[in-house]
């Protein structure tokens, strides 16, 4: 169980004020209006920002104050999820923490990864010489090695058409299914949510509220999201 | 609300800053504290600050006048060879001052071809040694430095400000009162003040070319009331005075200048209509054509009468480029390792102090670092000993400005793009340095090496003040030839010290594009 507490965290003049309790294994979608806190939240949750009050914690085990890296998330941003001077097994390999030189058996979990995300063999590729799509299976292949319990992802795929969205919204789905991880996605496209979603999370008017089961909600939302969803 | 998507605390860079700023301040007080003020000024002071100004004026003034139509020239037209001349700009910036002079000398000197077709032409000869010679050397070697930094002027201006003005039928005459003045009376202020600064510290120019009651800088004076009167309290109250003036005239710099002249993005010309008529076009023809030949035929006439001495050089000349290649590479180390950390500091944005402590290096000169160092070090052992060293680390903080200026727009780059990726996956301190920063600062690093080590190699200037004669590195070994009216030997030393210069710096950079390439 992931458990967001009376969560508050000021920026400037902006307040998010934040409660949820996400069952393990479960798949949430962040929606709300742009500028309403969506990314504040996930960077809070992974350790970017400081919250002002109020508590997180996972299985029961506080995560605050905890380093970003040590806390049981993986997390791929809205861009700049690899580093363009290393070759991709090297970006896959940092998965592995604190930029540790790789062991044999780390470069087969490299592979098996890179497998998984449909891009066997492109250890050696640099991500300049890499389509957008490739880039972000790269990324997923490095969180696939990561093995953290929690998985965020603060719109990594908004670049993406929609034909490559969709596939990779599935590619998501297939690792979340074997991994039981909890995904945490922000998302401003309900189509996203009509996807993947279990439930819901709403960011509006300086609050986040979880709404349960996704699938009725979206077809019979509440007024705030009626309002969003227009 | 507290971020913390930074994957390093800065911790190193501020402690090497404060470290920095109280070495400094000690070797000041040092200095200050052996100052005899009582003394007072003698009639030669008066005239050395008096020339000091003088010059600095005039050569900064003259620099950035006549940089307005080359840059303007540069701007606006597109021609073969635009981008050697503008890279050939940049080449005064590394090329040892002690080699300069020797160009101007032959083509200026008493046997140069100017002097030769002067006679000619039934003039008198002209006579490139005092104030005027001064002042030429040093728009030979600001002038292209002007340029570049009005060049960035230009490119400044929006270019949808020049559609308009063709749209509105503006001649040559509206766009320079319209357009191009408002721009220089921003940026040609910046010019000339980054100018003045550098001229206002010159020492080997005046040593070489100047000298005597007329022209005499104060850090030659320094140089003198040490070297030949063994004054230390006046070589003190003269160091005083340059602090003072130096000061000031680089915090007034720093307020009218923000730029370094080394931004890339030069290479393609403005697109700038109505201004293609024959009299604009001959001007320009004319600026490019004489800053060209102003800066090639000394060289070229230079190199072309010292390159067959190269193989004759004497054993010393040899000893003293081993030194020179030494000092240069340990004050470049010595550099980097400083102004990384420094860059650090800055770009996470916490105090211009830290970018203050980086200019230390234009405020303090190097002959009253000296100076202040001299008078530490000469109770306890025989400062001759240190000569090298002290040059090691004086060298490597004239290159820490440049340096830090260079880095901290691109480590802030690079922590706004990979910081959070780094800290999410615990890349932070030592590992992000290792895995992240210094990949992706290759390119800059490599070009910080580069202008380093040139600038140590070229240097005269706190050696004098420290070598005994067994010591010597290159330059000083130069002058000291020419002191000695062996010109010959000097002319060849000078280009044994150009190949040294300019190939440390397109070794570093090189090595540092080429790791840079992803």
């Amino acid at each position: 169980m992931l458990v967001i507490d009376d969560l508050r965290i000021r920026q400037g003049a902006f307040w998010l004020n934040a409660d949820a309790s996400i069952p393990a294994g479960r798949r949430v979608v962040i929606m709300g209006p742009s500028g309403a806190g969506k990314s504040t939240l996930v960077a809070a949750l992974a350790g970017f920002v400081t919250p002002d009050s109020g508590r997180m914690t996972w299985q029961g085990q506080a995560l605050d104050g905890m380093p970003p890296a040590t806390r049981p998330i993986a997390m791929l941003f809205q861009d700049g999820n690899l580093f363009p001077h290393l070759n991709v097994a090297q970006n896959i390999a940092l998965g592995f923490g604190r930029g540790a030189k790789p062991s044999p058996q780390n470069q087969d979990q490299i592979g098996a990864a890179l497998a998984q995300v449909g891009l066997t063999g492109f250890e050696n590729r640099k991500p300049a010489s890499l389509s957008g799509g490739e880039q972000s299976r790269v990324a997923v292949a490095r969180v696939l090695v990561m093995e953290r319990p929690i998985l965020v992802l603060d719109e990594p795929f908004a670049a993406l058409g929609p034909a490559m969205r969709i596939e990779m919204l599935a590619l998501v789905r297939k690792i979340l299914d074997q991994t039981g991880a909890t995904l945490l996605m922000v998302s401003h496209d309900p189509a996203d949510a009509h996807a993947i979603a279990e439930d819901l999370i709403l960011v509006a008017d300086g609050r986040a509220v979880l709404l349960p089961d996704a699938q009725a909600v979206l077809a019979d939302p509440p007024p705030a999201l009626a309002t969003y969803l227009g | 609300m507290a971020d913390r998507a930074q994957p390093l605390s800065g911790r190193s860079g501020t402690v090497i800053a404060i470290a920095l700023a109280v070495a400094v301040a000690v070797t000041f007080a040092a200095v200050a504290g052996r100052a005899e003020a009582t003394v007072g000024l003698s009639a030669a002071d008066w005239a050395a600050i008096r020339f000091t100004l003088m010059q600095a004026l005039a050569s900064a003034f003259i620099s950035t006048a006549l940089a307005i139509p080359v840059a303007r020239a540069l701007a606006r037209r597109s021609f073969v060879g635009r981008n050697a001349i503008i890279t050939l700009l940049g080449a005064p910036f590394i090329l040892p001052v002690v080699v300069a002079v020797m160009a101007l000398l032959s083509v200026f000197g008493r046997n140069g071809g100017f002097n030769h077709a002067m006679v000619w032409a039934g003039f008198e000869p002209f006579q490139i040694y005092g104030a005027h010679g001064v002042v030429i050397a040093h728009v030979f070697f600001n002038l292209p430095l002007a340029t570049r930094l009005l060049l960035q002027g230009w490119f400044s201006i929006p270019s949808e400000r020049f559609r308009l003005a063709a749209q509105l039928g503006f001649g040559p005459a509206e766009i320079w009162r319209v357009i191009e003045f408002p721009m220089l009376a921003r940026f040609a202020p910046g010019a000339f003040a980054v100018i003045l600064s550098i001229c206002v510290t010159s020492f080997a120019v005046a040593l070489t070319l100047g000298g005597g009651p007329r022209a005499t800088t104060i850090e030659l004076a320094i140089y003198q009331a040490f070297r030949f009167d063994f004054d230390l309290g006046r070589a003190a109250l003269l160091g005083l005075i340059q602090i003072t003036m130096t000061l000031a005239i680089v915090i007034a710099a720093l307020g009218l200048s923000r730029q370094d002249g080394f931004g890339g993005g030069l290479d393609r010309p403005l697109t700038i209509w109505g201004v293609n008529g024959v009299g604009p076009r001959v001007l320009d023809g004319v600026a490019i054509t004489s800053v060209v030949l102003g800066l090639l035929v000394p060289l070229a006439s230079y190199f072309g009468h010292a390159l067959p001495g190269v193989l004759r050089l004497p054993e010393a000349v040899w000893w003293a480029a081993a030194a020179s290649v030494s000092v240069a590479l340990a004050s470049t180390a010595l550099t980097i390792s400083l102004a990384l950390p420094i860059a650090v500091r800055a770009a996470l944005g916490r105090g211009t102090a830290v970018e203050l402590a980086g200019l230390v290096g234009l405020v303090a000169s190097p002959l009253v670092i000296g100076t202040g160092l001299f008078i530490m070090i000469n109770p306890w052992i025989d400062p001759a000993t240190l000569a090298l060293p002290v040059t090691v680390v004086v060298n490597a903080l004239m290159a820490l400005p440049f340096a830090a200026r260079v880095l901290i727009p691109a480590v802030r780059d690079c922590l706004a793009s990979y910081g959070r990726l780094g800290v999410s996956l615990g890349l932070t301190g030592m590992a992000f340095v290792r895995v992240v920063l210094l990949p992706r600062l290759a390119g800059r690093l490599g070009f910080c090496a580069g202008l380093a080590a040139a600038l140590s190699m070229g240097d005269l200037g706190v050696v004098v003040l420290f070598a005994d004669p067994e010591t010597a590195t290159l330059p000083l070994q130069m002058a000291r030839l020419m002191g000695a009216y062996r010109m010959e030997d000097a002319a060849s030393a000078g280009l044994l010290l150009t190949f040294l210069s300019f190939g440390a710096f397109a070794l570093f950079d090189g090595l540092g594009r080429r790791y840079a390439g992803d």
